[in-house]
């Protein structure tokens, strides 16, 4: 399964990678990064096909996480379309309401729990 | 001559009469009043004189003794008070007839033939003096009369002097009054501009302690990112080391993926040091904002110091409204280097010009969140920097609602401000023009359309 993560924290990267060292040495998660809305677009130009659900932070500079789920879902939305989860720091209903009318799967909240997010995107396969 | 004659009554009354007049004319009762007691009984001994001329029968008493000792009198009187000019004036005018009386008088009893010879010369002689004494008596009186016009100028004029030194003193009184006043006025107006300096430094450090408060939600949020990748990065060492020692106890160790976790527990604990510190700069800025200016100039890193401000804002904005959702961007030129600033001061300045564009921006999508697109708005707020001729320029650029072209003017007042009451102390932009143009001889200069948005420029000098 591939995964594109989207934050602009450029140490997410690493981050992920380790977290998920296991899974990605047998296969089981592929993830790609990007580091803004803009990237993550970008990206999705050539790979719309291969990824299969998007983790994508909300507070970033440019392109807000929102701005990219409505591109996504307008623009990247063939069948099947991808799975989106929200990130933000900020776990407010309103956010969590925004998310979910713009098309978003689920709604995760920063410190991410990775045993949570391991479970949730085992879920999905 | 005889007493009982018309000749002597005569002699004597018109002595006594003139006695009077002399009296009158020189005023003797002030100029000089003992010798006026005399004289006012000229009448007594004139009276006296002719009772004894009469009751002794003297015949033969020449009348020019008498004239001879009113004369004397006269001359006596004028000499008493010889500085009134008319006094010896009249001395002047009565001298020759007295003179010529007596001299006739005394002709005619001691060389009577030569007195009968030469009648007709004395005669002359005694009508010139009268023409004399007629002469100068209206002299004399003039002169009286002027030096009575002179003496009343003279007390006008001292009257006069009277009341210009009685309001001289009078305004000297007021003055002292209005000087005391005056002094009084300063010394309450020096204390109340002590007690303003006082206030308006109150207002600075509360107006730093409001702005802190605005961060403290971006702070917050700031540190929180730098500490998540602290313990994430911890905890995955924990379990690289895990995984290292499960390796260590295989028969058939993996050389090559010891060594990849050794070079992600090295890379980790790197990443950890990083984001530690990250968290610490964010706290160190905090609490260099609350603290009081040092006021040294120190070699600054302004880029590092618009992006890590501009992060504050916006999240501090974020914080305050969580369906606030903004695009912000940095331009930065590298070449800028580190110049030399006060880095608290401009900090605030910097902070103050972002929470403000972020305000406008929020402004401005509520406004169009009420109209029919509001997909159309996408509030951005953008700092650029530029090296430009050996000065920093800091451009802070957002789309906000913009400015009136009315309140252009106004907004660098102290306590102006649109905001509703309580929401902003209306001293932020003022202080930062202060900080701008008096600390750091710098200009802030203001660029603005209403409904398209504003962009702020910091100038400063190299």
């Amino acid at each position: 399964m591939k995964i594109l993560v989207v934050d602009d924290e450029i140490d997410v990267k690493d981050l992920f990678e380790q977290r998920f060292r296991r899974e990605i040495r047998n296969g089981e998660f592929e993830l790609a990064f990007a580091n803004s809305g803009e990237d993550a677009l970008a990206y999705l130009d050539g790979h719309a096909s291969e990824i299969i659900l998007i983790l994508s932070d909300i507070n970033m500079p440019g392109m807000s996480g929102f701005e990219l789920l409505r591109h996504i879902r307008s623009g990247f939305n063939a069948p099947p379309p991808p799975i989106v989860m929200m990130i933000t720091a900020y776990g407010d209903p309103q956010s969590q309401q925004q998310a979910v009318d713009l098309g978003a799967n689920d709604f995760l909240t920063k410190p991410l729990d990775f045993a949570v997010l391991k479970q949730k995107l085992r879920s999905v396969v | 001559m005889k007493f009982s004659t018309p000749e002597g009554i005569g002699a004597l009354i018109l002595c006594a009469l003139s006695i009077q007049y002399l009296r009158k004319f020189l005023d003797t009762p002030n100029r000089t009043p003992r010798w006026d007691q005399v004289l006012r009984k000229a009448w007594a001994g004139v009276g006296i004189l002719f009772g004894i001329g009469a009751i002794f029968g003297i015949d033969d008493l020449s009348t020019g003794w008498l004239w001879a000792g009113f004369g004397a009198i006269i001359a006596y009187t004028v000499w008493l008070i010889n500085d009134f000019k008319p006094a010896r004036t009249l001395l002047l005018a009565v001298g020759p007839f007295m003179v010529m009386a007596f001299l006739s008088e005394l002709m005619k009893s001691v060389v009577p033939t030569f007195r009968e010879e030469y009648d007709d010369y004395i005669g002359s002689a005694m009508a010139f003096s009268v023409i004399w004494l007629i002469t100068f008596i209206i002299i004399a009186t003039r002169q009286k009369k002027a030096l009575a016009n002179e003496s009343v100028e003279r007390e006008k004029e001292a009257e006069k002097r009277r009341e210009i030194e009685a309001r001289k003193a009078e305004l000297e009184a007021l003055v002292a009054e209005r000087t005391a006043e005056i002094t009084q006025q300063k010394e309450e107006l020096e204390h109340a501009l002590a007690e303003l300096r006082i206030t308006q430094n109150q207002l600075v450090q509360s107006e730093k302690m409001a702005s802190l408060g605005e961060l403290t939600a971006g702070i917050a949020h700031e540190i929180q990112n730098p500490l998540n990748f602290v313990n994430n990065f911890s905890e995955v060492s924990v379990e690289l080391i895990d995984e290292l020692a499960d390796e260590q106890q295989k028969p058939e160790r993996d050389p090559e993926l010891e060594a990849e976790l050794l070079a992600d527990l090295k890379q980790n604990l790197q990443k950890i040091t990083h984001h530690g510190g990250r968290a610490s700069s964010i706290v160190r800025g905090m609490l260099q904002h609350s603290r009081a200016s040092s006021g040294q100039r120190e070699p600054t890193d302004l880029n590092a110091l618009a992006d890590e401000y501009l992060r504050l804002a916006y999240h501090g904005l974020r914080a305050k409204d969580k369906t606030f959702n903004a695009t912000f961007s940095t331009d930065l030129d590298p070449s800028l280097g580190l110049i030399s600033l006060i880095p608290q001061d401009l900090g605030r300045v910097l902070l103050n010009l972002f929470t403000n564009a972020f305000y406008a921006v929020q402004q401005r999508q509520k406004q169009a969140g009420s109209s029919t697109s509001p997909a159309l708005y996408q509030p951005a707020v953008r700092v650029q920097t530029r090296c430009e001729n050996g000065q920093a320029r800091i451009m802070v650029t957002d789309n906000g609602t913009g400015i009136p072209e009315e309140l252009q003017t106004r907004i660098f007042q102290p306590f102006f401000t649109t905001k509703p009451t309580g929401e902003g102390t209306g001293l932020g932009l003022s202080l930062a023009y202060d900080i701008v143009t008096k600390g750091h001889n710098g200009t802030l200069q203001v660029e603005s359309r209403e409904g398209e948005g504003t962009t702020f420029i910091i100038k400063l000098p190299a």
